[in-house]
């Protein structure tokens, strides 16, 4: 190992934009993980799309192109499961969905599917029905409804698997940095639960007990919770041995100013926002609140950041697939917040074929580019465990 | 120039009764290497612990006096103000991993100091050829093995260029290979830029060569001295040491080169005396019938990474067969196999003549017993009584069987512990009671010596030798060389998922230079393997 160099404060940063020209020019289609935060606006962009629509065939379609992408960038690691799992949820509320409506809700529509007995209700439970008649509008209704729930589920369980959340980390800024770690390690909390349940499991099998899966998951809570948090304590302590934390040379009152900015700044974005969707709100609630909050935000994490201790060891750069990425989803949530209900929504009564427009049909299936023009993943080093 | 400084030190938790360190008054140069010595749970951690200042900013506690380090006073930094000053690596690497790659892991200490991106960029690099870690620059943490793990978090701690580096225990998880490389970039730090480094060890074998100091730590009282002046008087040495002193060398020899130069005489008388009996002999079968324990073909791995490739193996009863290989080659598998645990994706594993993975219950256990790699592993109960009782509830034996198992094992365990209040040995010994309460005629055991100190580990050795005795099958996975020359009768050597050596304990460890005990290297060419056997040799004649 060399000599320990020490960097003289004064010396001038490195030249950044020649690394990034390079980057740009040879490194486009060099192997590298895209910026998580492309993915992420990709994937919410979708997501806004999904939420937007009740028409099985787009919706159909937004599926196929998270898988599409999916399986084209997923690294090979723990986290890149995380769409599998979503779509075994999805599938499970799609069901869910669907046995509600067809059973609960107000029947829709005349074209009779079958009937099921029904369920005599007292006088003042009128407008609750169990069973009766189960039209083939119900049930497209209640399936279109499950679907889109399931494709929003889709959009986050691809935007996990494409990019790990600790990924996302490194991009927030030096402000929030010790909020995002607290995030972070509580979301990967749940995995090492369920890899420890599975190893107590395996434990218990040994020691003889014989037991079914859900008993034997209860019996393991115990030891595993115990685990669970002996391990975030040793966690913490391992932290803290290596520096998390350290606030340098910044005065309590200068870092509560820009805890102050920052926390004001994010309540007007909120109050903005919901100016903004709630049609009887204020005009002034809406938009200017919204502008002003993200500079009071934006002027406080800049502040803090600039004291900030912390350095990005090899940050991601924000290269032309990026902005291609992070773009088709911007367009295609802006495409669907702006197209006519009726394009969007499947027709119910009377049953019709699907018929979306074309516009955002073809937003979406312009949103299956990156799995094309995003880098492709680097090949992780041999796994000779 | 001081590194780190104790003055009059007390620490007391609270609720125990008596201190865990008592007026410790310590004095550690720069540039040095110091070895922690002394029983589990006698205040190494808590020692290890004050120098940058986890005791008492994050353990709380009653300390009084106090520790500087590198001129900074623990009361008032906290170990995130010292963490440019100190490194820590703590005993069990995963738990304290932040990051989910190897790279971005040994980067994050650098983050938190803020070192300018270009120059950690080299560091990584530097740090990733020095531990040998750049295969696996870009792997999830989740996926490596043990000893890859152990070594990503020591450079995890090296990137950050402390003056003083902290290790607890860094190679109990390593094979030998590793544990000399780790070791070997240890000394390099040390002389090449002045690092100071406190270790602490059981393994002194490993070890005791490198130390410039060597700190006994008894009791909550510490004393510190030379190595060999240290090592003379010691309860517990390396075998070289022992050897040392039943030959009476002086001085004391602390490496197997010093004891070569000196054994010329020893060699020579020993060279005239009968060879030792090779290994324990298997005993007479008392089951006829098949090898009670036979892997035949068997494939096993992760998607697309084979971790065993179609492995035959076979022990009868009487027989120890000890598995060795470096970190990675595939030992864990291999016994969760032959335990039942996960079915082999090809081939058969046989135990007694039946399938593991089909057995579940009573049968099971009363055929196979895993002590897995971390006895906690098995261990959910509350107390130690609950956990004996739920044993003898699964293995319907009379009340009392595993109670008497440990009482052997290791005597004086309050009923109403906690598992996790235990030592390690304490735990290891509660795991093979409640193990063995069923009476599995085949044992497994995973690396059983790993944060063992010498007594808990005489006291192991001295079982598997009854348990052999009595006709039992024993298979342990392990990276302790002494370990193997006690109690071994076959050795087998798995590389990258082969078993590329199958023989007799003797013949394997001696032919190999990475696997041969510390015995067998100094008394080369002749046979013996321990210092028990060369006292015995010697005793006959006398």
């Amino acid at each position: 190992m060399a000599l320990p160099t020490t960097a003289s404060p004064g010396a001038p940063a490195p030249a950044r934009s020649v690394v990034g020209g390079t980057a740009l020019r040879v490194g486009v289609r060099l192997p590298r993980a895209l910026h998580p935060l492309a993915w992420w606006a990709w994937a919410l962009g979708l997501m806004v799309a999904a939420s937007r629509t009740t028409d099985p065939l787009l919706l159909a379609t937004i599926l196929a192109v998270l898988a599409v992408v999916v399986a084209a960038r997923r690294p090979d690691a723990p986290w890149g499961g995380a769409f599998a799992a979503a779509l075994r949820l999805g599938a499970a509320v799609i069901v869910v969905r669907t046995l509600l409506q067809v059973l609960l809700a107000p029947t829709i529509g005349l074209a009779v599917a079958f009937r099921l007995p029904e369920v005599a209700l007292p006088d003042w439970m009128a407008g609750v029905r169990v069973g009766g008649l189960v039209t083939w509008e119900s049930v497209l209704v209640g399936f279109s409804e499950g679907l889109r729930l399931a494709v929003m589920i889709a959009c986050a369980g691809a935007a996990n698997a494409l990019s790990a959340p600790s990924r996302l980390l490194r991009s927030v800024p030096a402000a929030l940095y010790e909020l995002g770690v607290a995030v972070v390690v509580a979301l990967t909390f749940a995995p090492h639960l369920l890899s420890d349940a599975r190893r107590v499991r395996a434990a218990r099998r040994l020691r003889g007990h014989q037991e079914g899966r859900l008993r034997g998951f209860a019996r393991a809570a115990g030891p595993v919770l115990d685990g669970g948090l002996e391990r975030s304590i040793q966690l913490a302590a391992a932290m803290d041995s290596r520096g998390y934390g350290r606030t340098g040379s910044i005065t309590t009152t200068q870092r509560r100013t820009q805890a102050g900015l920052v926390l004001a700044g994010f309540a007007g974005i909120l109050v903005g926002l919901y100016g903004l969707f709630d049609a009887s709100a204020p005009r002034w609630l809406g938009w200017p609140l919204l502008g002003a909050g993200a500079l009071v935000a934006l002027l406080g994490l800049r502040a803090a950041g600039r004291r900030s201790l912390r350095s990005a060891y090899r940050p991601d750069p924000w290269l032309a697939p990026e902005w291609a990425t992070a773009g088709t989803g911007l367009l295609v949530a802006a495409v669907f917040a702006s197209a006519a209900w009726s394009t969007l929504a499947v027709a119910v009564t009377p049953l019709q074929w699907p018929s979306p427009g074309t516009l955002p049909l073809a937003a979406v299936l312009l949103a299956a580019g990156p799995a094309l023009w995003t880098p492709p993943l680097p090949t992780p080093g041999r796994w000779s465990a | 120039m001081t590194a780190v400084r104790f003055e009059r030190v007390t620490v007391a938790y609270e609720g125990a009764d008596r201190p865990a360190l008592r007026d410790v008054d310590l004095v550690i140069p720069e540039g040095e290497l110091v070895l922690v010595v002394g029983e589990t749970g006698c205040g190494k951690s808590t020692l290890l612990r004050c120098i940058n200042g986890l005791v008492p900013h994050f353990t709380g506690g009653a300390m009084a006096g106090r520790v500087v380090v590198a001129g900074r006073d623990t009361r008032t930094h906290p170990p995130r103000e010292l963490a440019d000053v100190v490194g820590m690596v703590g005993q069990d690497p995963i738990a304290g991993f932040v990051a989910e790659l190897v790279e971005d892991e040994l980067a994050y200490g650098m983050e938190c100091l803020g070192v300018p991106a270009d120059t950690m960029r080299r560091r990584v690099e530097e740090t990733l050829d020095l531990l040998g870690l750049a295969d696996l620059r870009a792997r999830p943490l989740a996926t490596l093995s043990g000893g890859q793990r152990q070594r990503v978090a020591i450079g995890a701690a090296l990137t950050s260029h402390p003056r003083i580096l902290v290790l607890d225990e860094p190679t109990s998880a390593l094979d030998p290979g590793a544990a000399e490389e780790v070791l070997a970039a240890l000394q390099r730090l040390v002389h090449d830029l002045g690092m100071t480094v406190v270790l602490a060890e059981h393994r002194l074998e490993r070890v005791v060569q490198y130390a410039d100091q060597v700190l006994v730590v008894a009791d909550g009282r510490v004393s510190v001295g030379e190595p060999a002046a240290m090592m003379a008087g010691a309860p517990v040495a390396p075998p070289v040491v022992e050897l040392g002193r039943l030959a009476g060398w002086v001085p004391l020899p602390l490496s197997v080169r010093d004891a070569r130069r000196a054994a010329g005489g020893l060699r020579a008388r020993l060279r005239a005396l009968p060879p030792p009996p090779e290994g324990p002999s298997p005993v007479p079968a008392l089951v006829s019938g098949p090898a009670a324990v036979s892997a035949r073909n068997v494939t096993m791995g992760y998607p697309g990474v084979p971790v065993l490739r179609r492995v035959d193996l076979a022990a009868g009863p009487g027989e120890v067969l000890a598995l060795m290989g470096r970190n990675g080659a595939g030992k864990s598998t291999l016994l969760t196999a032959l335990a039942g645990v996960r079915a082999p994706a090809a081939g058969t594993v046989r135990i007694g003549g039946q399938d593991p993975h089909a057995l579940a219950g009573r049968p099971l256990i009363g055929a196979v017993g895993l002590v897995p790699q971390e006895p906690t592993d098995l261990l959910y109960a509350t107390s130690v009584a609950r956990e004996l009782s739920d044993a003898e509830g699964t293995a319907g034996t009379p009340a009392g069987t595993a109670g008497r198992l440990l009482e052997a094992l290791a005597p004086g365990i309050e009923p109403s512990l906690h598992p996790r209040d235990l030592s390690e040995g304490q735990r290891l010994a509660l795991a093979l009671a409640v193990v063995l309460a069923a009476a599995p005629p085949v044992l497994l055991l995973d690396e059983p010596t790993r944060g063992l100190d010498y007594g808990a580990k005489r006291r192991l050795i001295d079982l598997l030798r009854q348990l052999q005795a009595a006709g039992h099958t024993i298979v342990l996975a392990t990276h302790d060389v002494e370990l193997v020359a006690e109690v071994a009768t076959r050795v087998a050597v798995l590389a990258d998922g082969d078993v590329v050596a199958d023989g007799p304990a003797g013949e394997v460890v001696r032919s190999s230079p990475l696997f041969a005990p510390q015995v067998a290297k100094i008394l080369a060419p002749g046979p013996w393997l321990t210092v028990g056997q060369v006292q015995r040799a010697l005793a006959v004649p006398g």
